[in-house]
Parts: C-alpha cells; sequence; structure tokens
C-alpha cells in the first residue's frame, strides 16, 4: 500500500505508440518525495546530457507533487521537466490548476513521456484506459479550444487538459503548456510537447488517494485552514498590497497598480515611467478590469483566488493570472484594455507571458533602431499595438521574422547580429527575465538571481522581505509572531536591516547572513516543488501557513514515512544539488551565474564575486559552482560524483575542475544514441 | 401509521453560486471525511456535494445528493438567469440514472449528503468549514412538519414486495404457504 502518491508512473513512447504502467521505487520517494525530485532524478539517469531538447531521448515529464490529491490545502501542482530549447539547461516549469489532482485519482503519479509521434496526437487518461488518439482536426487550434473540443469529444465535462496551442507546435522557444487557469510557461516546454507532436493531454481519474495516518494528518490540515483565516484578517502592515497577503500577488483583484507600473520598465525593459499612475489611468483601468473580470478563481483545494475569468467583449473567455495583467500592457506601452486584449490571443496561442511580450518589444525596439528593418518586416503597422498583434501572429506561425523572434530574444540576437545583442539584455541563462531594473545591488537577490536553477526570480524569492522596514518599531512588530523562521536568527537579521547607513544594501546582510537567507528561502521552494505545494501558500509570501516546521509532519502524517526537520532539509538539499548536477553535466557554469549587466544601476564586481564564492562554499560547491565530491557523497549521490568524474567535469583534485562551456544550439536536434 | 405536527430542526446548507471559487474543496472533505476510516482516503466521485460547472461559461453550482430516485425525471429545460443558460439537471439533487453524479463509484449505489452527521456532532458539514469563499452556508430553521413515524423493517419488506407482485398474490402466497406448514 502506498500513501499520497499512488506508486505508478505511465511511461509513453510516442515513436512505438506504447503505453506502461510501471511501479515505482519506494526508495526514490524516501529519496527525494515526489515532484520536482523525483523528475529530476528520472532525467539524471535516462537522458544523457548529449541529448537534444528537441532529440526523441528528450523525456518531456509530467510530475504531480507527493501529497497532490491529498487534502492538504492548496497542494495541487503539476510539475513539467524537460530539456529547455531556450537555454538548453533542465526546463523548471510548473502549473496549478486541476490537472495534477486528476492524475492522481487516475492511479498515476506521473506521465513521462518519450520519442516523437509522426501525425500530431493526444493522450487521453481515464484511470486504467490510456489512449493516443488523433489529434489532426486539432492542429492550428488555440490551447484552450482545444481542452473544449477534447471534452466534448470524450462528452465528459470533468476531463482536465493540458494543452499547446500553435506555439507550441511551432517548436516557439518560449511556448507553453496550457491547463485552463495555470500554465507551465516558463523554458519552452510546450515547444518539447509540440515536437513530439503532441497536442494535449487529458485526464480523467475515479480512484482513491490514500493518507497513512488521517487523524494526524487533518488536524494539520485544519489548522492550515485556521492560519489562512488569520492572515486573512490580519494583513502584513508597512508592505505594499500583493504582498501584504497570501497566495501569488493577487493581481486579479487589486487595481491599484501604481507600484508595477511606476518601479517595473516598459518597452524592452527600458523606461520607467515615474508618473504614470494618475487619477485618470486609475479610473480607466479600473474599468476595464471589472468590465472583463466575470469571477475571481481558484486552483484545486485551494481558497486563494489568484486567478480570473477574462472575457473581452467579441472575443472567446479565457483565464488569466498574476503578473500576466501587465506584462503585455507594459511592454507595448499601452494600456490595460490592450494587454487583456491580447493575452487572450497569445493564451490561446500558449506562449509564456514574460518571454513573448519582451520578444516583441525587443523586435520593435530593433525596428526602431534600424536594426532590423523594413525588408525584414514586410508590412509592420506603424502603431504599437498593431505592431504586437502582428509580430505575435507570425511568432507563432514563424513566418518571416517570425521564425528568428521564435527562438526568443538571446537566440534571436545571435542570428540577427549587427549589434542586435545590446537589445537582448534582460537574460539570464538566456531566458526573458522579469522586466525590472533597480539602483542598488541587493546582495540577497543578488545571489537568488545568479544561482537559481528555476531561472525566475519570482519562483525563488520568498519567505524573508523584499526590503527593509523603515523603522526598528515597525520591525519588532513583524518579527513577533514571526513562526516561520528557521532559527531565532533570522529575526536578528532582518531586525538590524536598514534603509540607509551601515547596515543597508549593498554591505548588509553580510555575505554569511545573506547566504542563510538566500538558502532558506530556496529550500521552502524545493520542498514546494516535491510535495506539489503551492508556492502562494508555503515559498513565497510572508508568513505563510505552511513552514519548515509543520511540513515535515504533513508528509510524514500523509505518507507514512518517518521524517523530522532535519530530514526534510537533507531532502530538500539533495534535489537542489540533483538539479544542479543535471545542469553542469549540460554546461552550465559560475561564468553564466550572473543577473543581467543592466539589472542594478549600482554593481560591486568585488563584493559579487565574494558573495558568489562564499555561497557556493555554503551550499558545498566548488569555486565553479559544481557541487564537490564530498557534498555529494554526503547527499548519497555518489552516482553523481562518479559520473562527474568519469566525464572529466570534476577531477581527482577538486580545485581543478574544468571549465566546459554551455551547451551549444547545435546539439538541439541531436540524439544521444542510434536513433 | 399515524401522522402528528412536530417541531423538527432542518438542516440546509444554503448555496450562493456568485461566490463559488470553483475550487472543489467541499468535493474533496466530503469524500474523505466519509471514508473509512475517516479520512482515510479521498475521492470526489464518491462525494455526496458536486461542483457543476463549465468556467468559461462561467457556470458554479455546488449541489449537495439528496433523495435516491429510481426513474430519470422529464426534466430537459434550460434555465437562463443573468444571461447564463443552466441546465435543469444542474440544480436537482438526485442520485438519478440519467447522470452520474452521486453514486458510490465501486457499488453504483445512491449517494446522499448526511450533513455529516457523526458522534459528537459538527457544529458544520465538513463542506461548508472548509469553504472560505463562504459559497457554502449552513442554516438550521425550525419547522413544524408531519412526523410519520418511522414504518418497521418488516413493512418496508412488505411494502417491496407488494409492489413488485401486488397485494393479493401476496396474501395468496402467504395463505399457501401457511397451509404447507
Amino acid at each position: 500500500m502506498r500513501y499520497a502518491e499512488t506508486g505508478f508512473n505511465l511511461e509513453v513512447d510516442l515513436t512505438r505508440g506504447n503505453i506502461e504502467r510501471v511501479e515505482t521505487d519506494p526508495t526514490l520517494t524516501e529519496l527525494h518525495l515526489g515532484g520536482l525530485g523525483t523528475n529530476a532524478k528520472i532525467l539524471w539517469d535516462r537522458v544523457p546530457p548529449e541529448v537534444g531538447p528537441f532529440s526523441p531521448e528528450n523525456l518531456l515529464i509530467f510530475g504531480t507533487g507527493l501529497l497532490v490529491g491529498t487534502p492538504a490545502i492548496g497542494c495541487n501542482r503539476t510539475i513539467v521537466s524537460a530539456f529547455s530549447p531556450q537555454t538548453l539547461l533542465m526546463a523548471y516549469s510548473m502549473m496549478g490548476g486541476f490537472w495534477a489532482p486528476e492524475l492522481k485519482h487516475a492511479g498515476y503519479d506521473k506521465v513521462i513521456v518519450r520519442g516523437k509521434s509522426p501525425d500530431l496526437v493526444y493522450l487521453s487518461i481515464h484511470d486504467d484506459k490510456v489512449e493516443i488518439r488523433d489529434a489532426s482536426h486539432l492542429r492550428g487550434k488555440g490551447s484552450v479550444e482545444t481542452a473544449e473540443l477534447i471534452r466534448k469529444e470524450l462528452c465528459d465535462p470533468r476531463v482536465q487538459v493540458a494543452s499547446i496551442g500553435m506555439a507550441g507546435e511551432n517548436r516557439v522557444y518560449f511556448a507553453s503548456i496550457e491547463q485552463g487557469k495555470s500554465s507551465a510557461s516558463r523554458g519552452g516546454i510546450g515547444a518539447v510537447m509540440g515536437d513530439k507532436g503532441l497536442k494535449a493531454i487529458a485526464v480523467r481519474g475515479t480512484r482513491d488517494v490514500h493518507i497513512a495516518h488521517p487523524a494526524e494528518f487533518m488536524q494539520l490540515c485544519n489548522e492550515v485552514l485556521d492560519y489562512i483565516k488569520i492572515r486573512r484578517e490580519n494583513p502584513i502592515p508597512g508592505v505594499m498590497p500583493i504582498l501584504a497577503g497570501l497566495g501569488s500577488p493577487q493581481e486579479m483583484a487589486v487595481h491599484d497598480e501604481k507600484w508595477h507600473t511606476e518601479n517595473f520598465s516598459w518597452g524592452n525593459s527600458r523606461v520607467r515611467r515615474k508618473d504614470f499612475w494618475t487619477e485618470d489611468v486609475e479610473k480607466q483601468w479600473k474599468k476595464t478590469l471589472e468590465g472583463m473580470r466575470t469571477r475571481l478563481i481558484s486552483c484545486h483545494n485551494c481558497p486563494m483566488k489568484c486567478a480570473a475569468t477574462i472575457s473581452v467583449p467579441g472575443l472567446p473567455t479565457y483565464m488569466m493570472k498574476c503578473f500576466s495583467k501587465l506584462t503585455y500592457t507594459m511592454a507595448s506601452m499601452s494600456d490595460l484594455e490592450f494587454g487583456l486584449t491580447i493575452a487572450q490571443k497569445a493564451t490561446e496561442y500558449g506562449v509564456d507571458a514574460f518571454s513573448a511580450p519582451q520578444v516583441m518589444a525587443f523586435a520593435v525596439e530593433l525596428y526602431e533602431a534600424g536594426i532590423l528593418t523594413e525588408n525584414d518586416m514586410p508590412g509592420i503597422p506603424p502603431d504599437s499595438e498593431k505592431r504586437f498583434l502582428w509580430l505575435l501572429d507570425r511568432i507563432v506561425r514563424r513566418e518571416g521574422i517570425g521564425d528568428v523572434l521564435a527562438n526568443g530574444t538571446y537566440w534571436a540576437a545571435t542570428q540577427i547580429g549587427k549589434g542586435a545583442e545590446e537589445y537582448a539584455h534582460n537574460n539570464i541563462k538566456k531566458h526573458e527575465q522579469l522586466p525590472l531594473k533597480l539602483g542598488m545591488l541587493n546582495p540577497i537577490y543578488f545571489l537568488m538571481y545568479s544561482t537559481g536553477e528555476k531561472i525566475n526570480i519570482t519562483q525563488i524569492e520568498g519567505n524573508f522581505p523584499q526590503a527593509p522596514f523603515a523603522t526598528r518599531d515597525e520591525r519588532e512588530a513583524f518579527v513577533k509572531d514571526w513562526i516561520q523562521v528557521p532559527d531565532e536568527r533570522f529575526k536578528q537579521y532582518f531586525l538590524d536591516w536598514e534603509l540607509r547607513g551601515e547596515r543597508s544594501i549593498p554591505n548588509y546582510p553580510p555575505a554569511a547572513a545573506t547566504c542563510e537567507i538566500v538558502d532558506w528561502q530556496e529550500q521552502m521552494h524545493y520542498i514546494d516543488d516535491a510535495t506539489g505545494m503551492c508556492a502562494g501558500l508555503s515559498s513565497f509570501p510572508l508568513k505563510p501557513p505552511y513552514h519548515l516546521h509543520n511540513l515535515p509532519t504533513l508528509i510524514s502524517s500523509a505518507t507514512g514515512m518517518a521524517l523530522d526537520e532535519d530530514g526534510l532539509k537533507r531532502i530538500a538539499k539533495r534535489n537542489r544539488n540533483l538539479v544542479r548536477a543535471v545542469n553542469i553535466r549540460r554546461g552550465m557554469r559560475r561564468e553564466d551565474e550572473k543577473p543581467p549587466e543592466d539589472h542594478w544601476k549600482k554593481r560591486f564586481p568585488e563584493l559579487e564575486a565574494a558573495l558568489l564564492d562564499e555561497y557556493y562554499k555554503f551550499k558545498g560547491w566548488n569555486r565553479q559552482g559544481i557541487p564537490t565530491r564530498e557534498s555529494l557523497h554526503d547527499l548519497g549521490l555518489g552516482y553523481v560524483s562518479d559520473d562527474f568524474l568519469k566525464r572529466g567535469i570534476t577531477t581527482d583534485d577538486e580545485a581543478s575542475s574544468s571549465q566546459a562551456t554551455s551547451a551549444q544550439p547545435g546539439q538541439r536536434e541531436s540524439g544521444g544514441g542510434e536513433q | 401509521m399515524k401522522a402528528e405536527k412536530k417541531k423538527k430542526v432542518v438542516k440546509t446548507i444554503r448555496i450562493d453560486v456568485d461566490k463559488c471559487n470553483g475550487c472543489r474543496a467541499c468535493e474533496l472533505i466530503c469524500s474523505a471525511f466519509h471514508a473509512v476510516p475517516k479520512y482515510s482516503s479521498n475521492n470526489p466521485e464518491r462525494a455526496r456535494i458536486r461542483v457543476v460547472h463549465d468556467p468559461f461559461r462561467d457556470i458554479y453550482v455546488p449541489v449537495y445528493a439528496g433523495e435516491y430516485t429510481a426513474a430519470e425525471c422529464a426534466g430537459r429545460d434550460k434555465y437562463t438567469i443573468d444571461g447564463k443558460e443552466y441546465d435543469e439537471c444542474a440544480f436537482c439533487r438526485s442520485s438519478c440514472p440519467s447522470r452520474d453524479l452521486f453514486k458510490e463509484p465501486d457499488s453504483g449505489l445512491p449517494l446522499k449528503c448526511d450533513m455529516c452527521e457523526s458522534d459528537p456532532p459538527l457544529a458544520e458539514p465538513m463542506c461548508v468549514q472548509w469553504c472560505l469563499a463562504d459559497a457554502l452556508i449552513y442554516e438550521e430553521r425550525q419547522e413544524e412538519i408531519e412526523e410519520v413515524e418511522a414504518p418497521e423493517e418488516i413493512e418496508i419488506g412488505l411494502e417491496a414486495m407488494a409492489h413488485k407482485y401486488g397485494w393479493q398474490k401476496l396474501i395468496d402466497t402467504a395463505a399457501r404457504m401457511l397451509r404447507k406448514d
């Protein structure tokens, strides 16, 4: 009997049309929990680093978190892993919604897809009945449209569908996998799905999910529910509204966008408009949102309403969440009405709402700079909104210049040349970032940006406040009921952190404390991504209901495995090192670990190098950011260390590790074997 | 069977479809509460409350299971409320042959909401407790109803047989069997 998990994966080979239900090894659950952890283990074991993202041997893994499908509130995430066509590293993408719990009830923890189908197909899972079905009639259809058509075809409104749109079919490097109100957007995994000829996975499950120690488990769930109510009544004072509550930033609910519109950058992450938020704008945007937003909605078993149904007059209804509300608006220098309108198309096409707007703004900037000309973009309209629509249509079809832009700003710039590289300025590890440009280097954020394997700041930051509070009194009030800290000393770090003077950024928190803070925040995310817990109730907001002190019991009472705080931290560390190892084996090194050059105006190269040195040491990595033999052996990852040695990634003398370069685009189509 | 007027507490759940956020926590916790042992498993298919939903038409109707009915009704009407079209079935609480809701998936037996009856009693049914959107509100009201005395087990059995074979045949058979003795 397996608890919380089902103990079975579905292995689907699209080349041969073969489907198998495979029992998993329970010791892997003890070592990695599930979700991201076991996804990474599978990628390490089964996909050698020579395999390109568009090789049939690249795996596309839909992994449910360990506690998904149990009554653990907010635990509903699907972690989708594959090698990314854009970063060429492991794509670290996830989605909430209803798909993962449905898969658990169908009797599977993961769907592992390999090979390539010669024709476009979709996978239909209904408990034991699993079929590869023809999807030729769905070619070119929108992601939402596809889901609705499949539900009709299968005559079951309760089928949960994860699907790609035209962008995925045409292997756009920032194509997403969409699932109603959620999407796995980062890293271009939609392109991998399209490359495999897989239009969608439809799931329906009617089986039980079991709990090992129900009484203990339910008591914790009820406590969490009570704490959510308390937090709802008591928003955190002194921080902006979107950081005061739980959930992901409540973008669909709030009207006040002063902070985002005046602090984030517009266009190709260039312009800050410090007096943008006027009364007129506020009135207009409020009218837009209230006119188009039908309902605030939630993911499976979660009281937070982070998403909304949006109905733009004359267009099909779609669902939206979080900061995608503003990315198109701000990149196109337009207004909310346009943002919500183009997002409808973008959702159907299935593109990442961080990368896509930035790619289009990049193209517009290149055009205005004369690097791209009328010859490259025949017929491009004169005004910004029409240009964005024009570009989006071409990108998802890979038509004309769209074929270049579909590779994202980094690869497009290398293809275009003529100095275009300067315009692809907001990337980390070839991946477009949040359009944020700030003044003074923040040591905590420096490390998170540089070393985060998600390559996406909003999914690395979390439980420690983003900025110091102005007065000592406010800080003292904040730490009074700060039960989530791993140790009392974290309260001191925060109490001593000031806006100005000696104890302010970039020199405070000092390197050692900075390492601990970054490590804590990251640890929380790695736990969540293994259990399938939404960051919005755990690793992301201030003072969340889930934390290091109640998660071990939640996991142990659900699964029956013995687990304490140290044990959980060890698993998080093991998973974190395994994900890093996967990327190290694909060529990632210290030189790749840096924020965009213009992220802060004031940079401190020596301090930054020292921070990175200190953090690598803290993590048990060598100067290149490669986990050392000792730390790998400590975590039971001796086989990783052996592989590093065999491949010459490390040598017996740890200090003289090799300096491999990042994987090259030529490898994108290649397979490791004879295929 | 004699009937008399009695005061009785009627337990109901008031449903506000506008407040439903579609999270389906009610389904989940209902099935967990009714698992044996309690909370040892969950499965929305076994839930006695289901959210009839169609997100793209903004339809969210939590419905909790009522009586079993042996035959489907003639209700195929559509209701338009606030510009949204609902099937009549969306509001129906019956476990009915024409739909797959409210049937125990293993046995096919009908499921019915029992307001989470338990000892000691809960303050509110679990679905209400877990609905932080306040779409489900528990209400008790006093009602004067005609209390019908509960029939004895043998009466239920006899009535069922009479329903199937008719009273005359039942009496004849009983008489014949008595004679044999």
